[in-house]
């Protein structure tokens, strides 16, 4: 069942203009990514890999239409050359709702080994990234999407497990 | 007939036409051969032209022709299954199938071994797969287009490049141009 937290988010997408979004899943994410495809005024598409998702969002952007991909943190090395090479050199905005697995909180320890790089990657990358550890912070979310649409660059939104449990 | 010469007979067909076109020596030959505004020419990442496609038909009606090759769908095979599960009926997929990967120095693809991206692309669910000689087609592409469904076309050729120069144009640039030109087709 969806949670006022998840709905917020979605709300936030679709306020935003967000009209097409592809998913990778992770339980986290699970009641997001169903609010998503319930939604009339969103284009959802699930994707096998995340790279393959940059590239359906970078096609929809082309065509009009802003777009956002859904997928966890450990996914950040599978993506790492489409973020560089079409997403940030193309100059198009990607926002990144990101499960941050292996934040305090987490049951599977291989899931901090990617938590660890999850920050420095970013930094490496420049993009910018935003933390949220309370679901207090989806009442910034509306800020982060349009700073996104405005200097054209992909940003990460990193939802860890403390964010989730105070999800209401 | 090499990848090249297939380029040059179609080149009527994709005058006016979206075109995403696949990174290296396909985007090169084409930039050369018939340059136009809504030519979106990729200038990096491997494997994603497909996608770019796809993406781009789902949220407008105009035509689009991705011209990817075997080895890029290759590297993103799982976009077939993408492709045949969420089908827009104004997206054609191209696949230039020379068996090799033709910007890095033809060094063969399985594509031009045991794998056939024909049956690839029909077993992961894809309806309207027409696989072709080089010289069928233009004459395939336009029957894809005037037929309003989904296609792909495995298009089976020699392997081989001619000596072009690497497009030196802007990325932003090109991205621009070929967003404009959608918005005007648009309004
Ligand atoms: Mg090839």
């Amino acid at each position: 069942m969806p949670t006022k937290t998840d709905k917020a988010i979605v709300d936030s997408l679709v306020r935003n203009e967000i009209g097409y979004i592809t998913s990778v899943p992770c339980k986290q994410l699970a009641g997001v990514i169903e609010l998503v495809e319930a939604n009339e005024s969103i284009f959802h598409i699930p994707s096998n890999k995340e790279d393959e998702g940059m590239g359906l969002c970078a096609g929809a952007y082309l065509g009009g239409t802003r777009s956002a991909i859904i997928m966890q943190n450990t996914a950040l090395g599978v993506a790492i050359n489409s973020l560089v090479t079409l997403i940030q050199f193309y100059h198009i905005p990607l926002p990144m709702l990101i499960s941050y697995r292996g934040e305090v909180g987490e049951k599977v320890a291989c899931q901090v080994e990617m938590a660890i790089h999850t920050k420095p990657l970013l930094k490496q990358l420049n993009i910018p990234y935003y933390h949220f550890y309370n679901s207090d912070q989806v009442a910034t979310l509306d800020g982060i999407l349009q700073h996104s649409q405005m200097c054209k660059k992909p940003v990460a939104i990193l939802t860890d497990a403390s964010f989730w449990s105070s999800a209401s | 007939m090499i990848r090249y010469d297939i380029l040059k007979e179609i080149v009527p067909i994709l005058k006016d036409r979206l075109v995403v076109c696949n990174i290296g020596s396909p985007s090169q030959e084409l930039y050369q051969l018939f340059d136009q505004p809504s030519n979106f020419y990729m200038l990096g990442t491997m494997g994603l032209c497909s996608s770019i496609g796809l993406g781009l038909a789902q949220v407008q009606d105009q035509t689009v022709i991705a011209i990817d090759g075997d080895g890029s769908v290759l590297t993103n095979l799982a976009t077939l299954s993408t492709i045949a599960n969420n089908p827009a009926d104004n997206f054609i997929l191209l696949i230039i199938d020379n068996g090799s990967y033709g910007s890095t120095g033809d060094q063969p693809t399985y594509a031009g071994m045991a794998t056939s991206l024909t049956e690839v692309a029909l077993a992961c669910g894809c309806k309207n797969v027409v696989e072709c000689s080089a010289k069928e087609t233009s004459t395939e592409l336009a029957k894809a287009i005037s037929s309003e469904q989904m296609t792909i076309i495995i298009s089976k050729c020699q392997p081989g490049n001619v000596d072009v120069s690497v497009i030196d144009e802007d990325p932003v640039y090109i991205a621009n141009r070929f967003s404009n030109c959608i918005k005007e087709l648009r309004s």
